[in-house]
């Protein structure tokens, strides 16, 4: 069978069972809505956060960006994963005991303010839709590349599955749909991925292949050293950021996932404080297979990349060449009309084209090689080869030579690693709307019913939004997803923090926090991003030399200050929220969701 | 609550700390190792790979994981001492 038909087999198949999850699990009530009635077992709920937290990006995007990065690609590495301790020690087990739905419940009634709330609310608002419009991009992408649909009629199909899903089930529905698009995933992920160790190192563990040699005797990373001194690259395994600039976007990173409210929420779902500890940890071990195998793909990749293409001739590169050239991942400039492929990088050698970052535009006509020629200018650089990052996962079987149900199978990973994330966030929104505002502050007499029927609407509506983003794209879409974890960063985690660990943080110092921490970061960002010249974006004109990515650090450092400073001029917090910050730090009388 | 107030705030002192210790292997495996030191413990290497490399793109990882699963360990057993467990 070819590709086309084992891909309609194997997504098809994912989605009847998507579907056949939702149907079986039906939400009846809001409890079972916004947290899954409270009962889900630590294990399934580690495999939901799991599938829930890996993006499209971090299945499709994230191998590449290490392996075009090499040591810099580390902050990804540490940053997604190391937010779980932090999950784990300081916020989970004490939200949990806290026992109601949201972020902004906890924020609300902590800081026994409506403000409190709604500028809690406003940040999930954003932080979600942000994020959640890169997912049903990425759900096109995937449907374009492999089953040649059109990008739109692939999101419109992505949009239907979550709608069905999310609407349904509410959040009962969508851990059980993400427990097995985890499975999903991760078997997509690990299969490719353990044939290339193998071709590569002969051994079947990418993890240790990783550590290992090529079979010529030379370990792999000093080889890939090699090949990039040689070609002009910064060497793989230093980088070219600033030490500063890489601490500071690892710290953004990590602070930034366990303050994101998806992440957040999964822990209210389990039945008591013991089991919010244990899923997250649960969550990092099905999360960490992926993680660690991620760098092995990615020197795999480049390795391979290097080796089969730098300075051979056009023709008689392998047919996934071809085959990618004309999706537009990959494409090659003939500058020095030698019919070789000349890769190499560096400040000199590295542009292929005239600007930074600019696409290939392609023409209709052919090269004397047969390569598809571009309308592009070329650049000063000797460089004549266009990479797309994402290249590096989903060509990864061709590469290898795997047979054609692999790579339908890695198709199935990228959808399930899309529409998993893309519910969760859906979630968020939909309570966000539903409880945080309606029932929490317009209309606190509404019925159960009518506050599920809410919820359902608030999805639905957020599905349609979502889908209209994937479909018209705003350009800032790719720049806003580092907007996310920077705002979550400065804003969210300080006050839980402070909140459970401080009993005298006050309304007045945690409000004024969260605002200075985002108001901080928002216009850093923006400024840099937005407001000045792309090339204006750089080192020199950076404070302290720390890149926007990597600003929410600082943002959450302000935070801290301002919150600290301006709640010890003001009263200390009443009697009850002192009482209330005791009783969340014991885990007896957890019992389940407090409804209310 | 049920508990007494000085039995309390060592529950939750001995918490901070477990706290501490594990937020510094934490800082020390990833920001130490991965980044400050990478350098000096680049001049090591573990199988092909330089050490400060590794903490960066594999070591941090897998020790996070572990840090966790010691973090429940220790408090499902202060939880029991302290009889404030969930029954």
């Amino acid at each position: 069978m070819d590709v086309q038909t084992w891909t309609y087999i194997i997504v098809g198949g994912s989605f009847a069972l998507y579907i056949g999850i939702a149907i079986w699990s039906r939400a009846g009530s809001t409890k079972e809505f916004y947290v899954a009635g409270g009962g889900v077992p630590p294990i399934a709920n580690g495999m939901a956060t799991a599938a829930d937290w890996m993006s499209a990006a971090s299945f499709i995007s994230m191998a590449g960006l290490i392996s075009f990065m090499g040591y810099d690609g580390s902050v990804y590495l540490m940053g997604w994963t190391g937010g779980y301790v932090l999950l784990a020690l300081l916020l989970a087990p004490y939200l949990r005991k806290f026992g109601k739905f949201t972020v902004p419940d906890f924020i609300g009634d902590r800081y026994y303010s409506n403000t409190a709330r709604t500028v809690a609310v406003i940040c999930a608002l954003f932080v979600s839709f942000t994020y959640v419009a890169g997912q049903m991009r990425g759900v096109g992408v995937v449907f374009s590349r492999f089953l040649e649909v059109d990008i739109n009629l692939g999101v419109v199909l992505g949009m239907c599955i979550v709608f069905f899903y999310a609407v349904l089930g509410g959040m009962k529905g969508i851990t059980y749909t993400q427990v097995a698009q985890y499975c999903v995933l991760i078997f997509a992920y690990m299969v490719p991925a353990i044939f290339i160790s193998l071709t590569i190192t002969g051994n079947p563990i990418p993890q240790l292949g990783f550590l290992g040699a090529t079979p010529d005797g030379t370990p792999l990373l000093d080889k890939l050293d090699g090949l990039h001194a040689e070609l002009g690259f910064a060497a793989y395994t230093s980088g070219s950021k600033s030490m500063i600039d890489v601490f500071c976007i690892t710290a953004a990173l990590m602070v930034g996932t366990a303050g994101l409210p998806h992440v957040i929420v999964r822990f209210f779902t389990v039945p008591r404080v013991k089991d919010a500890r244990y899923s997250a940890g649960w969550a990092l071990i099905f999360i960490a297979i992926l993680y660690t195998t991620a760098p092995a793909i990615a020197a795999f990749a480049r390795t391979n990349l290097i080796t089969t293409v730098s300075q051979k001739e056009y023709k008689s590169l392998p047919s996934w060449f071809k085959k990618w050239e004309d999706t537009g991942l990959i494409a090659w400039m003939d500058k020095n009309n030698d019919g070789k492929i000349t890769y190499t990088g560096g400040k000199e050698g590295g542009t292929i084209f005239e600007k930074k970052d600019e696409k290939p535009k392609f023409g209709k006509a052919k090269g004397e090689s047969g390569q598809r020629m571009m309308e592009n200018k070329a650049g000063a650089g000797t460089n004549e080869l266009f990479i797309d990052q994402d290249i590096m996962v989903l060509a990864n079987p061709e590469i290898a030579g795997l047979p054609s149900w692999v790579i339908a199978l890695v198709a199935a990973g990228g959808l399930a690693a899309a529409l998993s994330t893309a519910a969760g966030l859906l979630l968020v929104i939909s309570t966000s709307i539903a409880h945080d505002l309606i029932k929490m502050q317009i209309n606190p007499n509404i019925s159960e019913k009518g506050e599920l029927m809410w919820a359902r609407i608030a999805a639905a509506v957020a599905v349609i939004v979502a889908g209209l983003f994937g479909i018209y794209p705003p350009g800032f879409v790719a720049q806003v997803v580092a907007f996310a974890f920077g705002l979550a960063a400065a804003s969210f985690f300080p006050a839980i923090v402070l909140g459970i660990f401080y009993k005298r943080m006050n309304s007045q110092g945690a409000i004024a926090g969260m605002v200075a921490g985002l108001v901080f970061t928002f216009a850093y960002i923006v400024y840099f991003k937005f407001l000045v010249d792309p090339a204006f974006n750089m080192k020199d004109n950076w404070l302290f030399g720390i890149s926007p990515e990597g600003i929410g650090t600082i943002g959450m450092l302000v935070n801290l200050v301002v919150a600290l400073t301006v709640s010890a001029i003001t009263p200390p917090p009443p009697a009850n929220v002192q009482e209330l910050v005791e009783s969340i730090r014991f885990p007896r009388g957890a019992g389940e969701a407090v409804a209310h | 609550m049920e508990l007494n107030q000085n039995k309390m705030q060592q529950y939750w002192k001995t918490n901070v700390l477990y706290l501490f210790v594990l937020l510094f292997i934490w800082f020390l495996v990833s920001f130490g190792f991965g980044i400050l030191l990478a350098d000096q413990l680049n001049t090591v290497k573990i199988g092909g790979v330089k050490l400060g490399f590794w903490f960066a793109q594999q070591g941090s990882v897998y020790i996070f994981v572990i840090l966790i699963f010691v973090y429940v360990y220790l408090m499902n057993k202060l939880d029991k001492k302290f009889d404030v467990d969930e029954k």
